[in-house]
């Protein structure tokens, strides 16, 4: 087994941090705080596939994220699904409407397909705040604990591992695309999209593969955060936590796995610790974000690994 | 197989596309037998990129109609037409510079290759070995094309001759019944072309048929079996490469421009 290669080692690297990290977690909150990071990364690793691997924009998949929480929500507390039904129910029914809505909108490009992709966001946020009925609207709902045969999935503790194997298995999931022929299709795309379609390859069909593929990722997450936290709003569905979401994938490293992973750990993290700065904090989070892009443009994690790289010659 | 095809491999009628008002290729009539070398040339500006970008689905003609193997293919969708048996290479270099210049290679593969998302997701076993079929197979066309030095390079890291050689690589590993060049000896110098003269030679003795755009006039006398002259987006003349060259029309339309390649 070569363990340089990211799908062993760095797979290997990962699972051993999940596993030590609670040595380091000395009470409930910052097991909150690695459950947050992980939900994050679990997303942006599917995100990432979108944007860094296949090189199309989405500024709406917070909305995903939000049909999957509120999905798992409705399905489990007003209809008394079994959750585990829910998820797959809802998961599926996610990858349907990111299919319908991904045909058309995908063939749009750059500015315009952002555009497209942050108003489908912005309906999904709208319509889960106004159908109160179901979703409680703008106050939220609470939401049933996720019982596996017969066991109630609750607490911190729990949590924290079946987010750091359902992350684990994200990553391991998103490696195994990139190297596969179809990961491949993808990264061609984005190296040259005329250049991939005179080699075979289906552009529209590429594109919303990985389209469904991540939207599917966002709605585990949020059909988990759901449970986790027993009570969702609609606040994880806005705008703004799509935005999150692409900063997270940017600042770890585009077109980089365990980059995005390492983004959205370190930008979970980042406001954790600026809370000492208290009305500073804000400003000191923009400082060490435009800080970072400027001088490790290509994102955290590529940029270190070149400069290792350039150092070992 | 069947019997040879008493039809040719292409047949073009009155294909015109214009963009707004310049008629970039105007009711261009012609065919192409399969198994030949066939050139397009033509001065600057006279369509020969626009027609390659026509025949391969790349641009949709304004009229007219192109017909592949017996079966009508106007307007089909550039991955439809290689699913057909085309393939080609660019004049302004369409490389994959995100990736290794194997990978690129093997992005030629796709559609022989299992490109399922399920099965990519999970790694499939299958999937495993036919990774290292494709990754020796794009390793030898490499070869073949005389890219041994680069078997372990990023494409970002490649001069400009060798990353014409890997277009041509990349469009064999389709397995093309059609391949079309589009100035592939551009910007080489005399050694490199002379590799690529014999690399087409060799491609039309393994019964690919080529379609070479080219500018080097020494290059397309040499290797076609038939030459297709544009001029503004009309076919000028045609024929082999002796009727070409002294056709007075088309002395005319390279000489009165001063364009002709020195021979
Ligand atoms: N996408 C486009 N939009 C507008 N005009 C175009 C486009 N592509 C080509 N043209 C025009 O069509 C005409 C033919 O161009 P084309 O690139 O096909 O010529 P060419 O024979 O390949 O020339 P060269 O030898 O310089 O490569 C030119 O007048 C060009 O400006
Ligand atoms: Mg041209």
């Amino acid at each position: 087994m070569n363990w340089r290669t990211p799908r062993t080692g760095g797979l290997a690297l990962l699972a051993a941090v999940i596993l030590l990290l609670p040595l380091a977690l000395v009470n409930n909150y910052w097991y909150e705080v690695a459950i947050l990071i992980g939900i994050n990364a679990i997303v942006c690793v599917g995100l990432n596939l979108l944007i860094g691997y296949a090189g199309q924009i989405s500024l709406g998949h917070a909305g995903f994220f939000g049909l999957g929480a509120y999905g798992s929500a409705i399905l489990s507390a007003r209809y008394g699904w079994p959750p585990a039904a829910a998820l797959a129910a809802t998961t599926a029914g996610v990858a349907l409407i990111a299919l319908l809505v991904g045909r058309p909108i995908l063939k749009l490009k750059g500015h315009y397909l952002a555009m497209a992709t942050l108003g489908m966001g912005i309906i999904i946020s709208i319509v889960i705040v106004t159908e109160d009925r179901l979703t409680g609207g703008p106050d939220g709902m609470s939401v049933p604990a996720f019982t596996l045969f017969g066991m109630s999935l609750a607490g911190e503790r729990v949590w924290y591992w079946i987010i750091g194997g359902t992350l684990v298995g994200a990553v391991w999931f998103a490696l195994n695309l990139i190297e596969s022929p179809a990961g491949r299709a993808l990264r061609a795309l984005h190296g040259s999209e005329v250049g991939a379609q005179v080699s075979g390859i289906d552009a529209t069909r590429a594109k919303v593969g990985v389209f469904v593929i991540s939207a599917m990722f966002a709605s585990v997450a949020g059909s988990m955060t759901a449970h986790y936290s027993g009570f969702i709003t609609p606040g994880k569905v806005s705008f703004f936590h799509s935005i999150e979401l692409v900063t997270m994938v940017v600042f770890g490293g585009m077109a980089s796995t365990f980059g995005a992973v390492i983004g959205a750990a370190a930008l979970t993290l980042l406001p954790q610790l600026l809370t000492v700065l208290k009305e500073y904090e804000m400003v000191v989070f923009g400082a060490v974000m435009v800080s970072t892009m400027i001088f490790f443009p290509r994102g955290l994690l590529p940029s270190l690994m070149l400069a290792l790289a350039r150092k070992r010659k | 197989m069947s019997a040879p095809q008493p039809v040719a491999q292409l047949s073009v009628t009155a294909l015109s596309k214009a963009f707004g008002g310049v008629h970039a290729v105007d009711q261009l009539s012609f065919e192409l037998d399969s198994g030949k070398v066939h050139s397009i040339i033509g001065p600057n500006g006279a369509g020969k990129t626009t027609l390659l970008n026509l025949l391969t689905g790349v641009y949709a003609p304004s009229s007219g109609s192109v017909t592949f193997e017996g079966s009508d293919v106007t307007g089909l969708a550039p991955h439809a037409l290689a699913a057909r048996g085309m393939a080609r290479t660019f004049q302004n270099l369409q490389i994959f510079f995100n990736m290794s210049a194997r990978e690129n290679v093997m992005v030629g593969r796709h559609l022989r290759e299992r490109t399922g998302w399920l099965a990519a997701l999970l790694r499939f076993p299958s999937l495993a070995a036919g990774e290292r079929e494709s990754r020796d197979e794009a390793a030898e066309l490499m070869r073949f094309v005389g890219l041994d030095d680069y078997l372990d390079a990023d494409a970002d890291a490649m001069p400009y001759g060798a990353l014409k050689r890997l277009e041509i690589a990349r469009a064999l590993g389709g397995k093309p019944k059609l391949l079309l060049l589009d100035e592939p000896a551009a910007g080489l110098n005399p050694t490199e072309t002379h590799e690529i003269d014999t690399l087409i030679a060799r491609l039309a003795q393994s019964g690919v048929t080529v379609v070479l755009v080219e500018h080097n006039m020494r290059l397309v006398m040499g290797v076609s079996d038939h030459i297709v002259v544009l001029d503004y987006g009309r076919k000028l003349c045609e024929g082999s490469a002796d009727q070409v060259r002294n056709d007075p029309r088309v002395i005319e339309a390279y000489l009165g421009r001063a364009e002709l390649a020195p021979c």
